[in-house]
């Protein structure tokens, strides 16, 4: 499965997100520019955390506006696996390919600890590796993780299963719901504030965010033979 | 053309007008003479700038003499942007801390943003990838003041907003508060950096014809003569100096830095160098000066922010972001198309010459004209008077008193709460430490480790200084600092390499405090030697005074270790219950600085703890044998607080507890802040071997499965007892409810 790890002007996770694929999974990823025309090549797309554009105007507004954004919109439409990653989630909500917004943390202040998660639907091609209501303790790093929507948004969200990673015990940002990450309503585009690619090896203490990356290789490998 | 207004050079030398730059009448002759003519307004300012302490360390450079720069691993010792030591498979470590007191003192978040930006361009400037950051900051007391809280908040904010966003994580540091930095914080910032020995690039202007260019943000009216401003005291007028603080954009740094690593695989890059204090001017002049070249520059093509700006302003302007670089005469389009993919200005701005002169041309005129070397080299030095602080004398006198302590546990509660003791999760969350994904040893433990990606190799790193023990013996205090430094980078598991120096001090121009110096870099010199830690690079900060009032002599330690494999990583909690507690090292009767004076006196008397190096470097090398061999579950120094504390912050984040029995005087074994000491958990399988490596460790206790701590003479009289999760709220509580207290 080859990989595309896109980098804006800003992005700084990306090279945590190209060695988790590479070193810990073993799979062929790419770094991708953000003015890239074409991502036909790749089979998931990863959207790294950082400060795109330095965040300057609205968290992810700017990247939103970048030519490489379109192929994304294409690649969520054929059904790829999209991921996005604290920035990277923040886009694909300016994107629209997720519904809501990132405030600003409740207590105003940048906050990066490891915190609990459960996994609130394991019925997805992001999380299929993790057994339903599992906790697992993974990064947070960010200063806009307040998820929020509408009430008919998050009615939908619930009703639609779309709801599948939340905050377990402490709630970090004041996030609605608890909400730590969310897919669309076809479950192939996630977004999450939490850091699964600085949870891949015990060495930097701890790997409970690889399974998701391996349950995203096994659902490709599955889809892929069946059509073959 | 604005720079009519400008005061002409009879106007300057008759009026004086030099002085309000910071240059004294002598060495305003001294230019003259150099010159063989009065220097115009931005000549003026030139000299002003290169020859103010901050970029020429002219009262500092005799006690700079006295440190060891050399070492077999030593691959670039001080002068260039940051040192370098080798850690084997052609790479090297690359790091250096720099101070940005004055400008945080005023405009606390920009002054901390950008001394974190400064300090990554210095390590990348050299060719090198940041992969951490470390800072040293000290404060007035939190509950003294609303100034001192925002100070610390908006300080905390800047580092956090810089280093976030830039991506590089901040793994450790250090933090005290005492009244004596109430009007003065200090801010320092470390970087450490990893390269290709085949990367290494330098800050020169060489080869006769080739490229001047300047890449980059764009240059504004910012931080005009900030180096000046650092090098005076600040007075009730300090507020004044803000348009001296430089702003900050991380943003801007991201993509420089980027651009940066790209451009040095370049052949036809001949050198590179930060634009920091003193902008352009330092720049050009040093990188000419290094390559005994001359440089002339066109300022009508340097990128601009605003227009109208004149030579002077341009030229002492202290604009972010931005870096000179000399290239290959012709090879500059590709050069300037790398810059372009990243939306950077990559602009010929003047060319390398043979005369030796710094020429600069604005509006078709020549506006300054003066040798380079003059500017980076001719700086007078002055060796300025020293003289035994009373105190000093005073302090000798007295006696080491054990102090009256009635309950024991009380005091230990109280000392977890002190401000400078007390947990600093709240600052360390608030900072990206895992960005990278390569922090072993997150902030918290005695020293920060990040792995070498693609081999299994770590870096240890760690900030230290005590400054109480300085104030009250220079030379004992400055061994201490180097010591405590090494001692926190053997408890993780690395050897150390070298060190970065910090010298934070007051007026030079007071005999008092020109001893200070004087005396705690003879003792920071003798320690280096006797941990085989040389300096590679550093700086120095003084005038570090408010109302005339000095900080304690604060010369912060930043030390880089090797962890030669991953597997020796070692932290402070303990990690099993049944393993023995051992504790190395004696305890004296010494409560001078320590944190038990001022709790109980609200100021501290006396003298500083004694330590002797040849026992710490025995003992450093014991320790590390021993973890190295893999007999050692967990180690941790005994810091301020003394024993007991550091006992008790080996349980803290853990399940469990620990039993001991401490033999001596209660008061004294418990918070004296005797030198040289250790807390060491060992499984019990190993303790005969553990032993017999550490011949003088102590076997004290055992870790506990009940999560409580618990503590007894050695009559078997119950000192302290406790659940650790009481000790433990009021040690991570104790920062976040100062913040919440009334002033």
């Amino acid at each position: 499965m080859k990989f595309a790890v896109l980098v804006f002007p800003g992005s700084n996770c990306d090279l945590d997100m190209y060695h988790a694929i590479k070193d810990e999974l073993g799979e062929e990823v790419e770094y991708v520019w953000h003015d890239e025309q074409d991502l036909s090549a790749y089979d998931g797309i990863l959207v790294p955390g950082g400060f795109s554009y330095g965040d300057y105007l609205r968290c992810g507004a700017m990247a939103n506006q970048s030519n490489v954004m379109s192929e994304v919109k294409k690649a969520a439409e054929a059904g790829k696996p999209v991921l996005g990653v604290c920035n990277g989630f923040q886009i694909l909500t300016e994107a629209g390919l997720l519904p809501g917004a990132l405030l600003r943390n409740k207590k105003l202040k940048f906050m990066c600890k490891n915190v609990d998660l459960k996994v609130a639907n394991n019925n997805t091609m992001f999380t299929n590796q993790y057994a339903q209501d599992e906790v697992i303790s993974i990064p947070i790093a960010h200063g806009e993780g307040n998820y929020y929507c509408d009430g008919e948004t998050l009615k939908q969200l619930q009703d639609n299963n779309q709801i599948v990673f939340t905050y377990s015990g402490e709630n970090p940002n004041g996030s609605l719901a608890d909400i730590a990450g969310i897919v669309n309503e076809r479950g192939n585009v996630l977004g999450m504030m939490p850091h699964p690619e600085r949870a891949i090896s015990e060495v930097i203490g701890g790997a409970e965010g690889l399974a998701l990356f391996k349950s995203i290789v096994k659902q490709w490998r599955e889809s892929n033979v069946n059509q073959a | 053309m604005s720079t009519k207004l400008e005061p002409t050079a009879e106007q300057i030398k008759e009026q004086k007008l030099y002085a309000s730059m910071g240059l004294t009448d002598e060495e305003f002759a001294l230019v003259e003479s150099i010159l063989g003519r009065t220097p115009n307004w931005t000549e003026t300012g030139l000299f002003s700038v290169m020859w103010s302490e901050h970029c020429s360390y002219k009262n500092s450079k005799p006690v700079l003499r006295k440190f060891p720069t050399e070492g077999k691993h030593v691959l670039q010792g001080p002068g260039e942007g940051a040192g370098i030591v080798d850690i084997g498979d052609e790479q090297a470590v690359v790091f250096k801390m720099e101070s940005h007191n004055h400008p945080s003192a005023i405009e606390p978040y920009q002054g901390a943003a950008t001394g974190v930006g400064g300090i990554i361009r210095d390590v990348f400037s050299m060719g090198a990838r940041p992969i951490a950051m470390l800072n040293s900051l000290r404060f007035g007391e939190l509950d003294a003041s609303k100034r001192v809280k925002f100070l610390f908040e908006e300080v905390v904010a800047g580092i956090a907003g810089y280093g976030n966003c830039i991506g590089i994580p901040t793994v450790g540091g250090e933090i005290q508060f005492d009244p004596c930095y109430e009007g003065n914080p200090l801010v320092n910032a470390m970087c450490v950096g990893l390269i290709d020995h085949k990367d290494i690039q330098k800050g020169i202007a060489s080869g006769v014809g080739n490229t001047v260019m300047y890449v980059g943000a764009k240059t504004g009216r910012d931080g005009i003569h900030g180096a000046t401003f650092a090098s005076e005291e600040l007075d009730e007028n300090a507020e004044e100096k803000r348009p001296a603080v430089q702003v900050g954009d991380p943003f801007m740094e991201k993509l420089l830095l980027e651009a940066c690593l790209e451009l040095v695989k370049f052949d036809s890059l001949v050198g590179i160098q930060d634009m920091g204090a003193a902008g352009l001017t330092s720049s050009a002049a040093e990188m000419a000066s290094k390559a005994g070249s001359g440089l002339e520059m066109n300022l009508d093509n340097v990128p601009q922010r605003e227009s109208g700006m004149t030579a002077y302003e341009m030229m002492l302007s202290e604009s972010q972001e931005r870096m000179l670089i000399v290239v290959k005469k012709g090879e500059e389009q590709p050069i300037v198309d790398l810059f372009s993919k990243y939306d950077l200005d990559a602009v010929t701005v003047g060319v390398v010459t043979d005369d030796k002169m710094f020429r600069i041309k604005h509006n078709g005129e020549i506006v300054a004209e003066v040798p380079a070397d003059a500017l980076a080299e001719d700086a007078p030095v002055y060796h300025k008077p020293s003289a035994v602080p009373a105190y000093y004398t005073e302090f000798q006198q007295m006696d080491n008193v054990e102090p009256a302590v009635t309950d024991y546990k009380e005091t230990l509660l109280a000392l977890l709460q002190q401000a400078t003791i007390a947990s600093k999760e709240w600052v360390y969350e608030q900072y990206d430490h895992q960005v990278r994904t390569s922090t072993v040893v997150k902030p918290g433990s005695d020293a920060a480790v990040v792995r070498v990606r693609g081999t299994n190799k770590g870096l240890a790193m760690t900030t230290d200084c005590n400054s109480r023990y300085i104030y009250l013996d220079p030379e004992m205090g400055g061994k201490i600092a180097v010591a405590e430094a090494a001692r926190n980078i053997v408890c993780s598991g690395g050897r150390p390499l070298a060190i970065t120096d910090c010298l934070n001090f007051g007026n030079p121009e007071k005999p008092e405090i020109f001893w200070q110096i004087e005396k705690s870099a003879d003792g920071i010199a003798a320690a280096c030697l006797a941990l085989e830690s040389p300096v590679i690079g550093g700086n120095v900060s003084l005038y570090n005074e408010r109302s005339n009032e000095a900080i304690y002599p604060t010369p912060t330690i930043g030390m880089v270790g090797l962890v030669d494999d991953l597997s020796y990583t070692t932290t402070q909690e303990v990690k099993n219950a049944g393993d023995f507690v051992y504790v190395i090292g004696e305890t004296e009767v010494e409560f001078g600085g320590s944190e038990l004076q001022k709790l109980q006196n609200g100021r501290i008397f006396g003298k500083a703890p004694v330590i002797d190096l040849e026992v710490e470097a025995a003992r450093q090398q014991a320790l590390l044998q021993a973890i190295r061999a893999g007999l050692v579950q967990s180690a941790h120094d005994v810091a301020e607080g003394g024993l007991s504390v550091a006992i008790a912050e080996t349980t803290f984040g853990t399940k469990l507890g620990v039993e001991v029995t401490l033999e001596g005087s209660a008061t004294s074994v418990l918070f004296s802040e005797s030198q040289s000491r250790f807390v060491i958990t060992v499984a019990p399988e190993k303790a005969v071997q553990f032993e017999e490596v550490v011949a003088d460790a102590k076997k004290v206790g055992v870790v506990t499965e009940e999560a409580t701590i618990k503590i007894n003479a050695a009559n078997n009289d119950l000192l302290i007892e406790g659940t650790v999760a009481e000790f433990q709220d009021a040690w991570k509580g104790a920062i976040p409810c100062l913040l919440k207290s009334e002033a």
